[in-house]
């Protein structure tokens, strides 16, 4: 693995930061080394680090700030994709580039938000129902069957439909969703790690089930959470892009995908570039969350490689 | 016996839970439930008068019974859009809905399998590369997107398939037998018809197929690997059987049964994509009726297609574990 010029000399004392995490590092390097190894694995990373760019950065880089918060400039509107308006512009004469730039925060927000709150219920549910077991277990447990029994997206619009239209209820429905994956997954890795030997012996030697849960079972839970997050960040962005096309997310003139592509689609097909450009964008910020997601997955699971 | 029982027991249990949420949507969230069932235009008369006929005056649990008796007696609720009971409408959109849902399982199905399992046998080729991202992209495009893309190029620059709906604006549709269309002008010999309906389903149910096409190659190609991997495999090559053989035969014959359980999940995920996908196309089932009526603010419609799709995902999954049970002896006389 290591080159031989790496490994620190035996004899030196082994008090530096470098050589008293020598075996974390040793894995990192390994993860990273596994990582890289996939082509898919690295252009997702490539795409999520763009877009994570585009949603720090964007509203400095655009080519037209203005654009972003509802400048109208009826003078040049809806004027096809060149060298001014790569991505064309729309109906009041925004730049298409600058409102698509913009929205990546507002996309990536809300998904980093829906997946934090997600993992936030889920990750506590699902270890005291691994954890416990007996009626808390079951009435856990159901509960996520039921909600795993409904399509998100549409209990998501009764949700939405009953607190009415607007970014913050989308997110709240879709958090409100979002959970019961998180407590079958922690449930099922709970259960499978409880009886472990190490932590086995933790309990003997009186450790608290406090102590259980975050230094032994959590760090070991880490892995598949981190996964699933990867991946939910890409489903999440395309459920509020859904909201939003339907017409109960983010609404107009904020600059989210969905949105945007609802209110081009009326001006399909001549003006095509409305619903291309929005739509591109969804897919490749998506796609570089599953393919890193996927990539994560080979590097923590070694039995998943190449399946 | 004992097994399909339990099963049906779970499922009556699970029903109770999907319509313990429904109520909390609709009757618990904050905001008025008697403004919700009204619509966005009554006046303070007619809520008072849904407040009292509803019973939404009374104590929460009292008000859970009066769902409850509701729903038992097939009573939904009304819609202000089309001023009809949510059931009667459900009833006739929901065969649309069954027939899109159905054609774009047809093409996953179709598409998905032959696809895992070269997959499996080309592992790490260029086609297996392929087959992959075209998989990972297939649940990463946005349908309705996508919906948008096939009408702009297929239908509108290229003009080869119509742009939305279930037939041809002269068209009749056919007499009615299973309200599929479908399968109705087959019964009925009408070709012209048959062929003006598919060519209408062709673009939503591709949108609609492909995040469960994806999964699907996914789930396939990783159990064939498996199969191809075990005893009988080598032994089977052993007695010389040709490779074509072991593949289509012994392999996915076991391979079957994972890539069915993922097929009666992805059947009700997919009457979620409806939503999406019947609104790009004008399709009118239940997914149109749904977003029509969240966009107009009429409540009743939206609840009542949540609890049919609900329902519908309770029976495929019930049908794939009964189908489970049938198939494999081992699951039977564990689960028994």
């Amino acid at each position: 693995m290591t080159e031989a010029g790496e490994r620190p000399p035996a004899l030196a004392a082994p008090d530096t930061w470098r050589e008293r995490h020598t075996a974390g590092l040793r894995q990192i390097r390994l993860y990273a080394h596994t990582y890289a190894r996939s082509f898919s694995a690295l252009l997702g990373l490539v795409l999520v680090l763009g877009f994570l760019l585009l949603a720090v950065i964007g509203p400095w880089i655009v080519p037209y700030p203005g654009d972003a918060t509802g400048e109208v400039h009826m003078d040049r509107k809806l004027l096809a994709p060149g060298a001014e308006h790569w991505f064309g512009t729309d109906e009041v004469g925004n730049d298409l580039l600058t409102r698509v730039v913009v929205g990546t925060r507002l996309s990536l927000t809300i998904a980093l938000v829906i997946t934090g709150v997600a993992s936030v219920i889920g990750v506590p549910l699902g270890m005291v129902a691994g954890l416990k077991g007996g009626w808390l277990r079951e009435v856990i447990m159901r509960t996520t069957d039921v909600f795993l029994s409904v399509p998100g997206l549409v209990l998501a619009i009764a949700i939405v439909a009953a607190m009415g239209p607007g970014v913050i209820n989308s997110v709240i429905a879709l958090s409100l969703v979002w959970w019961p994956g998180y407590v079958r997954l922690i449930e099922s890795k709970t259960l499978a790690l409880k009886n472990e030997l190490y932590i086995e012996a933790a309990r003997i030697s009186g450790a608290s089930t406090a102590r259980i849960v975050f230094v032994h079972l959590l760090p070991n839970c880490l892995s598949p959470i981190l996964v699933k997050a990867s991946m939910d960040m890409g489903m999440a962005i395309l459920a509020a892009a859904s909201l939003g096309f339907i017409g109960l997310g983010a609404q107009p003139p904020a600059p989210e995908w969905g949105a945007l592509i609802s209110i081009g689609r009326n001006y399909l097909p001549t003006w095509w570039w409305y619903v291309t450009f929005p739509g591109l964008a969804i897919y490749l910020a998506v796609l570089g969350f599953n393919l890193m997601g996927d990539g994560l997955r080979d590097v923590f699971d070694p039995r998943s490689r190449g399946r | 016996m004992a097994v399909v029982l339990k099963r049906l027991a779970l499922l009556v249990v699970m029903l109770f839970g999907l319509l313990t949420i429904t109520f909390t949507i609709s009757h618990v969230a904050p905001g008025d439930p008697a403004a919700l069932a009204a619509g966005p235009d009554a006046t303070l008369e007619m809520r008072q008068r849904i407040r009292e006929e509803f019973g939404f005056n009374k104590p929460l649990p009292i008000q859970f019974g009066i769902y409850l008796a509701g729903v038992a007696r097939g009573d939904l609720g009304r819609s202000v859009q089309t001023n009809q009971s949510v059931t009667v409408d459900l009833l006739r959109y929901f065969p649309a809905t069954l027939e899109l849902v159905s054609a774009a399982m047809l093409i996953a199905v179709a598409l998905a399998i032959p696809l895992g399992m070269l997959s499996a046998m080309l592992r790490n080729t260029w086609f297996d590369h392929v087959a992959r991202i075209v998989s990972v992209s297939g649940v990463a495009v946005p349908m309705f997107w996508l919906g948008l893309m096939l009408q702009l190029f297929i239908a509108l620059h290229l003009g080869w398939l119509p742009l939305g709906g279930r037939l041809g604006l002269m068209a009749l549709p056919p007499e009615p037998v299973t309200h599929l269309y479908l399968v109705d002008s087959l019964l009925r010999g009408q070709w012209g018809t048959f062929m003006d309906a598919w060519a209408h389903i062709l673009l939503p149910a591709v949108a609609l197929c492909l995040p469960a096409l994806a999964a699907i190659v996914r789930v396939n190609r990783a159990e064939m690997i498996e199969a191809l991997a075990m005893d009988y495999v080598v032994n089977a090559r052993a007695q010389g059987i040709t490779r074509g053989r072991i593949v289509a035969v012994y392999a996915l014959k076991n391979a079957m049964l994972p890539t069915l359980a993922i097929i009666g999940l992805r059947y009700g995920w997919m009457l979620g994509g409806t939503v999406l996908v019947e609104t790009v196309f004008n399709w009118p089932g239940i997914g149109l009726y749904a977003t029509q009526s969240a966009v107009a603010q009429d409540f009743q419609p939206i609840m009542g297609v949540a609890l049919l799709i609900g329902v519908n995902f309770m029976l495929a999954n019930l049908l794939v574990d009964l189908c489970y049970g049938w198939l494999d002896p081992r699951t039977r006389e564990a689960g028994g």
